[in-house]
């Protein structure tokens, strides 16, 4: 084809291969002409000329959209069915600098998850909102939604949606106008190729508006489901711009964007909060000292009885008092006494985005099954504690350090066995020097209120710095 | 009449929902009696009279079923 260029292809912000299925590597799982496809291309064109690919996280939401994370190259998370909007909300407060996009069908936005994009668009989160109206619940087969005509058909609805038993169609742009803080709402259609246009105006200058760090943008879209409407993509089509249209108009319910003032991250609470709360003495609390970045993503496991929870609490509680960002999240064996526990503990200087470890870059295993679990979840160059002098055979690794030491023998001897635990935290301190001797004192001291245990505690504690000055003089 | 713009369509990709036929404005475009490897009627191009204006590539829901080509100004 010399002298013919390119005009329009494939967007970059797609994955090249789609690994969802072997024998569907291009293809979307989308039926033939819905609406959702279009979308996701808008939105991977948009993201493409605002060169946003790298910093941009999709949230996925339950419905037929659920597999955005195949599709789109870029971050990806996948909410819980209406929670997306919060999930998205959690994101961008996270990680500011990053371009948070809430994809959402009419289930998943207007029925479970109507309070999550109240709240979201009137606290005016500086999100994008992608709203695929089809008027229906496509991925279940076809339930009444919200927005479902009056007088027309679903699976529960078999006689047509009745005023008096499933109320009115609801009318998400108009509603969310009535709040003050949103930026820009606009209803756009994929009727036919100019309102298919149009659409794609909007979806980008949504982006554009989080781009500038404006405020809070939603486009609702009125979206052809062929296969759920039971009528051929043609006709569907024709079915959004004739009835959809007539019911939900298209249009900006509100752009204050060229107003709007260019949002910042939400200022740290004021004052102490750790000290009014009593969490720490107000004067006890002392920031991490500037430059030091500290990420420590920590799984400890072992019995019920092995002090495995109070270890992750005690760390934790010394973090917070050192002016760490911290998280303490228990996971609970069935039985109460000698099954497995464990917990994930995240020390950092840098605000947390999710209390769970899944790469952890400190392991503290005290028994053989919970390095069996845990091990191959280490991250490379992470650090594993082992309660024994030697690794099973089958348990090797060259990538990451491991620190074998009887913790638990070693505190039987010190007379009471309990205080394994506290022996694994003085090696960890002196290991990785993440936080000051004081505040884990500290922490100690509001924790363990026996004198008597605390003495102990701290005795254990000595001698696993011991332990690991024997190794690293 | 020199042609200013050109088609390339995939065929494992097109799932035949006839979206760009109906858009196309010139209607050089049409379902064959050929079926892919998914079972859909694939869009064909009559290789005549394609303009090269990209409406077929935005009303089409795959990503790249579509590869739109224009003559070079
Ligand atoms: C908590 C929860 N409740 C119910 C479901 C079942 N469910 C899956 S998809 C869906 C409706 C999705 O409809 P919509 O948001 O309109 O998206 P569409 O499939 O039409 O794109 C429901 C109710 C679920 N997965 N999780
Ligand atoms: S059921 Fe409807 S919304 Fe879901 S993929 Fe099929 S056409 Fe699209
Ligand atoms: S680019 Fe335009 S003229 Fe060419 S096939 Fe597509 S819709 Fe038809
Ligand atoms: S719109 Fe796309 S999927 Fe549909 S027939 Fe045309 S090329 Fe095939």
């Amino acid at each position: 084809m010399d002298g013919y260029v390119l005009a329009q292809h494939r967007a970059h912000s797609f994955y090249p291969v789609f690994d969802r299925k072997p024998d569907a590597q291009h293809q979307t799982h989308y039926c033939p002409g819905c609406g959702h496809g279009i979308l996701h291309k808008l939105i991977a064109r948009a993201i493409d000329e605002l060169g946003i690919q790298d910093r941009t996280i999709f949230v996925s939401p339950v419905g037929c959209a659920v597999f955005g994370y195949y599709y789109f190259d870029v971050g990806n998370i996948q909410a819980a069915h209406g929670r997306a909007a919060a999930v998205a909300t959690a994101v961008k407060r996270t990680r500011p600098q990053s371009i948070v996009i809430s994809y959402q069908g009419d289930g998943d936005l207007a029925a479970i998850g109507s309070a999550e994009i109240l709240h979201a668009a009137n606290r005016g989160e500086p999100i994008t909102v992608f709203f695929v109206n089809n008027a229906i619940y496509g991925m279940t087969g076809g339930q009444v939604a919200p927005t479902t005509p009056v007088g027309a058909k679903s699976t529960t609805t078999p006689f047509g949606r009745s005023v008096e038993n499933e109320g009115y169609p609801l009318r998400v742009c108009e509603l969310l106008a009535a709040l003050e803080a949103p930026i820009y709402l606009e209803r756009v259609a994929l009727g036919n190729n100019k309102q298919i246009t149009a659409a794609a105006r909007a979806v980008k200058k949504a982006l554009e508006i989080q781009v500038k760090g404006l405020g809070f943008s939603l486009v609702e879209i009125l979206s052809p489901c062929p296969t759920v409407w039971k009528m051929t993509p043609v006709e569907a089509q024709r079915h959004v711009r004739d009835e959809l249209a007539a019911i939900f108009p298209a249009g900006v319910y509100r752009d204050r964007s060229k107003d709007a003032v260019p949002w910042n991250a939400p200022a740290r609470p004021p004052g102490d909060v750790r000290g009014m709360l009593g969490i720490a003495p107000s004067n006890g609390k002392k920031p991490a000292p500037p430059g030091t970045f500290v990420d420590q993503r920590i799984k400890i496991a072992g019995f019920g009885g092995q002090g495995v929870l109070l270890l992750g609490e005690i760390l934790a509680e010394a973090g917070m008092r050192a002016g760490l960002e911290v998280s303490w999240l228990p996971s609970y064996g069935p039985e109460m006494r000698s099954g497995a526990s464990n917990c994930s503990v995240r020390l950092s200087t840098a605000p947390l985005d999710s209390p769970v470890v899944s790469s952890p870059n400190v392991l503290m295993a005290l028994n053989e099954p919970s390095l069996r679990k845990f091990l191959p979840d280490v991250e490379p160059g992470g650090a594993v504690f082992y309660n024994r002098t030697a690794l099973p055979e089958d348990c090797r690794r060259q990538d990451v350090h491991f620190i074998l030491r009887p913790f638990t023998e070693l505190a039987d001897e010190l007379g009471d066995a309990r205080a394994g635990n506290m022996v694994l935290l003085g090696a960890f301190l002196q290991m990785s020097r993440a936080l000051p001797l004081e505040a884990v004192g500290a922490a100690l001291a509001h924790m363990i209120p026996s004198e008597r245990l605390r003495a102990l505690d701290l005795e254990a504690l000595e001698r696993g710095r011991q332990l690991v000055k024997e190794i690293l003089p | 009449m020199a042609l200013h713009g050109n088609l390339i369509v995939s065929i494992e990709e097109c799932k035949g929902c006839g979206l760009c036929v109906e858009a196309c404005p010139p209607k050089v475009l049409h379902l064959t009696q050929q079926l892919n490897h998914c079972g859909y009627h694939t869009v064909e191009y009559t290789g005549q009279g394609c303009t090269g204006c990209g409406i077929c590539f935005y009303v089409c829901p795959e990503p790249g079923a579509l590869a739109v080509y224009r003559l070079a100004a």
